[in-house]
């Protein structure tokens, strides 16, 4: 797209455990959102990958936003794509990659949700576990 | 070490840049490979060639271009992040290019080490 010149590394074959981490409210900053495309994007690498929900970041995926008087546009239901891109790698033998969706049972109950408000399925770990299996990520980017 | 850099905030009004600039320049005169810089969210107002800091301040968005041109760092610009936010080819400083988020993913992928700058 520029002059300056592309770099391509060679990645063929390589696997690498991922972890996304949501931490802001949906909307208010543009974090959410823009993670949520860092996502979708890393599906096609075929990557493992962690998506964490923490702090405000679990309203994130509360069912029932509605952004029409704000005017932002509102990208929760996309989560519903991020859910059947994890299911399809679960389902397919073809497709090795192996994606969770984690919630932090803290930053849940903190603000009075349990599973069902969410609008996907998820796993919910308490502190310790999420920060075990942070430690076990090779790269994490978050927002 | 091969390293990746991700700048997650614009200059001035988050040090993060800062910090990442001087990272990156640290880690190459150590002798590390610093494979690419990749800016997103407002990491992408790095790469304005409008931004005119006053003379007696620093200007980040120069620093990171000669830094780019004397070690030949890949400075990536996110191009769905920056066309958001205006920063498009017109006003593209020296030393940055625009590509896409696989970059970033990419990036994770083949470095040892994913650094990241911002809040």
């Amino acid at each position: 797209m520029t002059d300056q010149a592309a770099v391509e590394f060679d990645t063929a074959g390589v696997k690498k455990k991922f972890m996304f981490v949501n931490s802001k409210a949906p909307y208010g900053t543009i974090y959410a959102l823009e993670v949520l495309e860092m996502i979708l994007i890393s599906a096609a690498f075929e990557q493992h990958a962690v998506i964490a929900f923490v702090d405000d970041g679990v309203y994130q995926i509360k069912k029932g936003h509605n952004t029409k008087a704000t005017g932002m546009k509102n990208f929760s239901p996309t989560y519903g794509v991020v859910e059947m891109e994890k299911e399809d790698a679960d389902e397919d033998e073809d497709i090795d990659m192996v994606w969770r969706i984690v919630v932090e049972k803290e930053s849940m109950e903190a603000r009075g949700l349990t599973e069902d408000d969410f609008g996907v399925e998820v796993e919910v770990l308490d502190s310790a576990e999420l920060a075990e299996l942070m430690a076990e990520q090779e790269v994490v980017l978050a927002g | 070490m091969k390293i990746g850099v991700l700048v997650n905030e614009g200059p001035f009004t988050h040090q993060a840049s800062d910090s990442a600039y001087h990272f990156t320049k640290a880690a190459i005169e150590k002798g590390h490979d610093v494979m690419r810089v990749f800016f997103y969210y407002d990491g992408v107002n790095n790469a304005n060639k409008l931004s005119e800091p006053q003379s007696d301040d620093r200007n980040l968005v120069k620093m990171w271009g000669e830094l780019a041109n004397e070690h030949n760092v890949d400075l990536v610009v996110c191009v769905a992040a920056a066309l958001r936010r205006g920063i498009k080819d017109e006003i593209l400083a020296d030393g940055f290019r625009i590509s896409g988020l696989g970059q970033l993913i990419e990036l994770g992928m083949a470095a040892d080490r994913m650094v990241v700058f911002g809040d």
